[in-house]
């Protein structure tokens, strides 16, 4: 049974296993990091970051000091009842996390710059909804550091610019981001749809692991592409220099307007904290990290 | 390479020998500041603390008050381009020898950073539970109703590195020093 109180427990865990470790795959590809190139110094970086790491981890202490905002993605089955509110449930849940893990307050009204309390207000949390088939329920978090997100682009492409368009744009905003976003990142890009929808695509994208390739084999290989170029820009950790500029590329596509392409390229920075919990016999379960 | 210790406060020359690539840790004190302390530090023309020679670290840390005082829990480099428009003047107005963040400065701020005979030391962002372990003490916390990241944190720390001198007092700057630029 999905009960208010099953859930609110989830989503806590969630948020404080995101903001003090990182999902298996995203070591990994910093592990594997750090045998590419001879450049000391981004050598330095990235073994400064997987150091970071285990202390986090021994103390308990998030990752960074940049707690982030929070985007859920949540796909709720349509044949589910939720007799709660959810918003109210997840927003509980953050202001519970915020003074509990801690976390930094980073919320602020976006004209006065006056902080919020506990990392809630209008639109914070930030919540996507989705209805699946049948009774599934499952619910993923991106912690959203700012050097990540003020980074990302919206590019409305002319409706002709093909892969290569994309593949350009997601260079440009590659080298205008530099060391900013905290390299080496993973990249979530939008294709198609609208300007809204390939937005929340390219963040959307950034849920996929490092290990799952994308299911559609031409992104894949496009996929692939950009990564091998972004490799290349010798951005490097942090932007001081080096081979890793990214860890991957992330691709989600939907069918646009014959007269546009937009493409949206959002920033997940080295601390790519992300968290997955679904029902599991019918009970709330932390999948991930 | 073993990193060169610094000890604030700095003097000119001591600055003026470090190079890109050199690698150096800190023990002493240093001040958090970021956009907010930044502007208020220009519109006041002054600061509360003293920081002729000193290190600031654009900072906002996630700190916890406990039974004892504030504790640093989390500490990384912020992004110091935000603080692009009023960088050269706030070296200028407070007479700091060093700067720590991350991701660099744009190249014009670079060249007046290198006249003012300051230096740009990069630590990786994101590594605030690290760099909040060489934290020993919090000797102060000024601004405090700028909210908690946008305060004046004045921090002891002891062995915080190893800092890549990301750009030197001659103008060479590491970020710009690569292919990326063809
Ligand atoms: S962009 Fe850098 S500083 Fe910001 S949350 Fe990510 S790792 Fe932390």
């Amino acid at each position: 049974m999905l009960t208010e109180d099953g859930l609110y427990r989830v989503v806590l865990e969630m948020l404080h296993r995101a903001e003090i470790t990182l999902p298996g795959d995203v070591t990994r590809a910093l592990k594997r990091a750090l045998n590419r190139g001879r450049n000391p110094i981004a050598k330095l970086q990235l073994e400064l970051m997987l150091k970071n790491l285990k202390v986090a981890k021994k103390m308990d202490v998030p990752i960074c000091q940049d707690t982030g905002t929070f985007t859920f993605f949540v796909q709720i089955g349509r044949k589910l009842q939720l007799n709660f509110d959810l918003r109210d449930v997840l927003t509980r849940a953050v202001t519970e996390a915020t003074l509990k893990v801690p976390l930094r307050t980073n919320v602020v009204d976006p004209i006065t710059r006056k902080p919020m309390k506990s990392n809630t207000g209008e639109g914070q949390p930030n919540i996507h909804i989705e209805l699946v088939e049948g009774n599934e329920f499952q619910i993923d978090l991106l912690v959203r550091g700012s050097g990540a997100e003020n980074c990302g682009r919206l590019f409305m492409l002319g409706p002709t610019a093909g892969s290569d368009g994309v593949k350009q744009a997601v260079l440009t905003t590659l080298r205008e981001a530099g060391g900013k976003p905290c390299p080496p990142t993973i990249v979530g890009v939008g294709i198609g749809g609208t300007m809204e929808t390939a937005c929340v695509g390219a963040k959307r994208a950034l849920l996929r692991s490092l290990k799952k390739p994308n299911s559609d084999p031409a992104l894949a290989k496009l996929e692939r592409k950009i990564e091998l170029a972004a490799n290349r820009l010798d951005i490097g950790p942090m932007g001081l220099g080096g081979r890793t500029t990214v860890l991957g590329v992330r691709i989600e596509k939907a069918t646009s307007h014959t007269a546009s392409l937009p493409v949206a390229v959002a920033f997940q920075c080295w601390a790519a904290r992300r968290a997955s919990a679904k029902l599991v016999n019918g009970e709330p379960r932390l999948v991930e990290p | 390479m073993k990193p060169t210790r610094l000890t604030p406060p700095l003097s000119e020359p001591d600055i003026r020998k470090l190079r890109t690539g050199d690698l150096v840790s800190i023990t002493g004190k240093i001040v958090t500041a970021r956009d907010k302390a930044y502007t208020r530090a220009i519109s006041d023309a002054k600061l509360p603390v003293k920081l002729q020679g000193g290190i600031v670290y654009h900072c906002g840390p996630l700190a916890k008050r406990t039974p004892s005082g504030w504790k640093v829990v989390s500490a990384g480099p912020t992004t110091s381009a935000r603080m692009d428009q009023i960088q050269a003047k706030f070296v200028k107005l407070t007479g700091v020898r060093a700067l720590i963040g991350k991701g660099g400065v744009g190249e014009k701020v670079a060249g007046q950073l290198a006249r003012l005979g300051c230096v740009y030391l990069a630590f990786p962002g994101g590594t605030g539970a690290l760099a909040a372990k060489s934290v020993a003490k919090i000797e102060g916390v000024f601004w405090r109703d700028l909210g908690i990241p946008e305060a004046l944190w004045v921090l002891r720390v002891r062995d915080f590195g190893p800092l890549v001198v990301a750009i030197d007092t001659r103008g060479d700057n590491i970020y710009l020093d690569q292919k990326r630029w063809n």
